[in-house]
């Protein structure tokens, strides 16, 4: 099925989020839209899914003029969509869920649920899902949740499949499989339209890449151009990709964790007996497959945690059992994984959020009665310092972008003497132009001699910034090996293999490639 | 949930409609679907972001702070709506309608005629009840009507804001009656038992009340806080222990008068009650000035206090307020301990200034008609203080409309209910009205800055 565009434009009001956009789908082929957070790729394949229509323009099957109501119109024209938040429904099976919307039904209005389950089965095997259509979803791992909502397409008898940046979720490894189930699709004659601002995927395997910038397309590539080509087409001015940064001059251990167990509510051991220091100037980085205990150890530092054994010392200073507010005010900076959740509170002003866990410093507050003055000068100051694209310091912080929330939070933790400083995946979710500000500002941070803790699930980020990484798997370090180490070696350590034996395998396959 | 209407609408900033509490709204309400569908800006102002999965309870907390904090043209036309409504009930029951009904193909003009006259006079019956009495001969039973609304509404903004105050802290508080009672209970035992000189005794009052109201609320917090139960249904609970405490209190020795076993307490010392404020032609006193000060406090508590801040932050995001050091068990404590003061003086206010004794129904339905106070004040201090007056208007109008055009008392229920019902359903006004759904006109490039929500609060 060839799937054209042709000066598709949206407007919101005033907005224009697609402006006069050109796109050809031609059979067989990975078509990449790349593209910054807001630059209008979520909104142009919105219109093509009938969620929204469009201001102007038309869309065509094969060269047939077709307006889409609805998904309804589009599932039915053979155009199905994988969102970047899976739709499913957690507590249903995966012949529930794919059944949803289309049921079939025996006399007397019972679901039959067999002939959906025969063709998941005949779908999975064609392309080696291996999902069981008796599964619960919830159980599933995210990466075969992902596979159900491609089946879903399937078993709707999609041509074109388009996938919202369906890596983000994803470990390394799920994300080459899923690059590897994208190769069979094609093989078999679908086309797919992949949405994702990373280059190095984008790369791996598109035939055709249309760079999209502010609403517009504003070139096509070919996938042997360079990320850093790349990269500057879709920020619209040369972005250096590799981070300048000097070796890291590390000088007393003034962070210390001993034996540091944190306990899940049902018992588990989620962070089980780790042992570290981090030196003043020096970045630690902790990578790991989400969920393997990374967000406890933060929020056990923190003191966010409340089974918490072992010991935490800063500067000498026992951390543990103490309250959140004193731990911050010993001067520890915290940006957390989830800025939206954790980090801003989104119907606050830019202004008060960035005072949040400061608003009864002196310096905002005598006694009781805050000074909204101080605390606008201080918007206005950390705006322009850290450049956050708001309306202004009052804007309300959820009507930013994911980029400029991060900057808020970033700039908030930074803007204070520190003694450590940890942040958690501190540029999800953020385009390419804010990624290399954000990284610049924590190489700072750690030339300035304090100690820097990243987590992060990113391999890219985490070979970019750390001097050393640990990497955590099941609670524990599988090991602490230097910021130069191999993509491999990491990958192997990530699985759950001990650092000197990772090593070693990696030494004896790859010859000791770094 | 149905994500394509969802997602139809798109997130933004009206051109002409600076709000920024009405974005942020927008955007947490988007939360539960997903942003990301959402219009893309090149700007980096917008759109709002994309969120995890919401907590099972965040849904229904996003819809209840929707409806606490809806936007003020829904609020004014949903009183407008619902008087018209009203009116159209006071006509259709009306029994001189009723009767040129019967010949309405005859002629229809006389149905008609009958239905405008009954609605009219009813509603003019109720604005000279609650405003102004033109027919007046002298100048105080002119303005009157205006003093009786400003004394039924003192409780009501008083409640009002005890609700208004624990719901910007994410608390949905349910419990102003109780609060109340007890707060009158305590008022009223001073009040009687005591017996100190002038002004000394007054304070007492009403601190008294206050702190009744502040520990019986006080402890619905505490009990959330440690036990994480839920403050809907610990309020009402407690409701019905302070009604039938204050039953059982009134049926003791200590409670009653000397000689008698009705329920009904002593009557206060002359030095107990609240001065009337314009004099005795008129039953304000000086709770309604209690009333202003309270609400003038609480403004600076939410805006411009660290208390506020801290609650504040709280009650729109628990999560990042406990990452930012701020003690979420101590917010809801404290925020429940000053809304129960708050209904205390809404009971100070029954036993000082109006009743003067305590009996069962001293609160009346004051801390029921104060959760619908503070939804149409938008949660905001002078939004309730503003509703406040309109209800007590309502009250005040309602008992003048029975009189004089034998309209029940009843159709300002009706009225007042649905006022609620319209604000709880914004699309269904925004419809009748043809509005725009907020946030689907484009953003401007020269939207005017927009006021701080601190300020857009007030």
């Amino acid at each position: 099925m060839k799937l054209e565009l042709i000066g598709i434009t949206k407007r919101f009001g005033s907005l224009v989020a697609n402006d006069h956009i050109d796109l050809v789908v031609e059979p067989g082929q990975v078509h990449s839209l790349l593209g910054e957070n807001g630059a209008g790729k979520s909104t142009l394949m919105n219109v093509l899914y009938g969620l929204y229509d469009p201001s102007e323009g038309e869309i065509r099957v094969d060269d047939e003029p077709v307006v889409f109501k609805g998904p309804a119109d589009a599932m039915a024209a053979g155009i199905g969509m994988v969102h970047q938040h899976f739709m499913l429904v957690p507590v249903f099976t995966v012949a529930e869920n794919v059944a949803l919307g289309n049921e079939t039904t025996k006399a007397g209005g019972l679901l039959n649920l067999a002939r959906t389950r025969e063709r998941i089965r005949e779908i999975s095997d064609q392309y080696g899902f291996a999902v069981d259509p008796d599964a619960v979803v919830e159980d599933l791992p995210v990466g075969v949740q992902q596979r159900v909502e491609i089946i879903k397409a399937l078993v709707r008898d999609a041509e074109v499949l388009i996938l919202d940046e369906p890596t983000a979720v994803l470990t390394p490894r799920e994300t080459d499989e899923l690059l590897g189930i994208m190769g069979q699709l094609t093989a078999d004659g679908k086309s797919i339209v992949f949405i994702s601002h990373k280059l190095r995927e984008v790369k791996a395997v598109s035939d055709v890449i249309t760079v999209i910038r502010r609403g517009k397309v504003v070139g096509t590539a070919e996938p042997s151009a360079s990320t850093t080509e790349l990269a500057s087409l879709m920020v619209g001015r040369s972005v250096s990709l590799t981070l300048d940064k000097a070796p890291a001059t590390p000088g007393e251990a003034s962070f210390r964790v001993r034996d540091l167990v944190v306990q899940a509510a049902n018992g588990q051991r989620v962070v089980d007996g780790l042992s570290f220091d981090v030196s003043q100037g020096e970045i630690l980085a902790v990578a790991g497959v989400q969920g393997n205990g990374q967000t406890e150890l933060t929020e056990a530092i923190l003191g966010l945690q409340d089974h918490v054994s072992g010991s935490i010392t800063l500067d000498g200073v026992e951390l543990v059992g103490r309250s959140v507010k004193d731990i911050i005010r010993a001067g520890v900076g915290f940006v957390p994984e989830d800025r939206s959740v954790e980090g801003l509170v989104g119907s606050f002003t830019v202004a008060e959020n960035l005072v949040l866990n400061r608003y009864d410093d002196a310096a905002f507050a005598r006694g009781l009665s805050m000074s909204p003055a101080a605390i606008r000068k201080n918007a206005e100051e950390k705006i322009e310092e850290f450049d956050i694209r708001t309306q202004s310091a009052s804007s309300a912080a959820g009507t930013l972008s994911g980029g400029n929330q991060q900057k808020v939070v970033m700039a908030r933790e930074l803007s204070r003497p520190l003694k450590l400083f940890i942040a958690s995946q501190p540029t999800r979710g953020v385009d390419v132009g804010s990624i290399e500000f954000l990284h610049r500002r924590i190489v700072a941070e750690r030339d300035g001699g304090t100690p820097v803790i990243i987590v992060s699930t990113e391999l890219d980020e985490v070979l970019e910034l750390a001097d050393r990484i640990a990497v955590l798997y099941r609670g524990r370090f599988m090991g602490i090996v230097p910021g130069t180490v191999s993509r491999d070696v990491l990958g192997l350590m990530m699985a759950g293999m001990p650092a000197d034996e990772a090593l070693a395998q990696a030494h004896d396959v790859q010859g000791g490639d770094l | 949930m149905s994500p394509q209407e969802d997602n139809r609408v798109p997130p933004g900033t009206g051109a002409t409609t600076p709000p920024t509490r009405r974005q942020a709204r927008q955007s947490d309400r988007k939360d539960e679907v997903r942003t990301e569908k959402a219009a893309e800006t090149a700007d980096g102002a917008l759109p709002p972001p994309a969120a995890a999965a919401p907590e099972p309870e965040t849904a229904s907390q996003t819809l209840l702070q929707r409806i606490m904090t809806g936007n003020a043209l829904v609020a004014f036309l949903s009183v407008v709506l619902s008087l018209i409504l009203g009116g159209l009930l006071i006509a259709v029951t009306d029994p001189a309608v009723g009767r040129a009904s019967s010949y309405f193909f005859t002629r229809p003009q006389d149905t008609l005629g009958a239905a405008w006259s009954a609605a009219s006079n009813a509603y003019i019956a109720l604005f000279q009840g609650s405003v102004i009495n033109v027919r007046g001969t002298s100048f105080t039973s002119v303005i009157y009507p205006l003093t009786q609304t400003l004394t039924v509404a003192t409780p009501l903004i008083c409640a009002g804001l005890g609700v208004a105050l624990a719901f910007r802290a994410g608390l949905f508080n349910i419990g102003a009656q109780g609060q109340i009672l007890i707060g009158a209970t305590f008022a009223a035992w001073v009040g009687f038992t005591l017996h100190l000189p002038a002004g000394l005794h007054l304070l007492l009052v009403v601190l008294a009340g206050m702190v009744g109201g502040a520990i019986w609320a006080g402890l619905v917090g505490l009990l959330k806080a440690r036990t994480g139960a839920h403050e809907v249904i610990l309020t009402i609970m407690f409701n019905y222990i302070a009604t039938n405490l204050v039953l059982y209190f009134l049926s003791t020795s200590a409670f009653q008068r000397p000689g008698s076993t009705n329920p009904i307490s002593p009557q206060l010392d002359g030095t107990a009650v609240y001065p009337l404020l314009l004099g005795p032609a008129f039953r304000l006193h000086w709770g309604f000035v209690v009333a202003v000060v309270a609400t003038v406090f609480v403004w600076w508590l939410l805006n411009r206090s660290t208390i506020g801040f801290e609650l504040r932050a709280v009650g729109a995001n628990a999560s990042a307020a406990r990452t930012a050091g701020i003690s979420v068990s101590k917010g809801y404590i404290l925020a429940m301990a000053i809304a129960g003061a708050l209904a205390g003086l809404a009971g100070v206010a029954q036993v000082s200034g109006t009743e003067k004794v305590l009996t069962s129904g001293v609160a009346a339905s004051f801390g029921f008609d104060a959760i619908t106070v503070a939804l149409l004040g938008r949660s905001s201090p002078w939004g309730t203080f503003a509703a406040g007056i309109l209800f007590g208007a309502f009250r005040a109008g309602g008992v003048t409309m029975q009189a004089s055009t034998g309209t029940s008392i009843d159709i300002v229920l009706v009225v007042q209910s649905l006022i609620v019902l319209f604000i709880a359903a914004p699309p269904l006004v925004r419809a009748l009205f043809r509005l725009p759904v907020p946030g689907a006109v484009g953003k401007g490039s020269t939207t005017p800055r927009t006021p701080a929500s601190t300020g857009a609060a007030a």
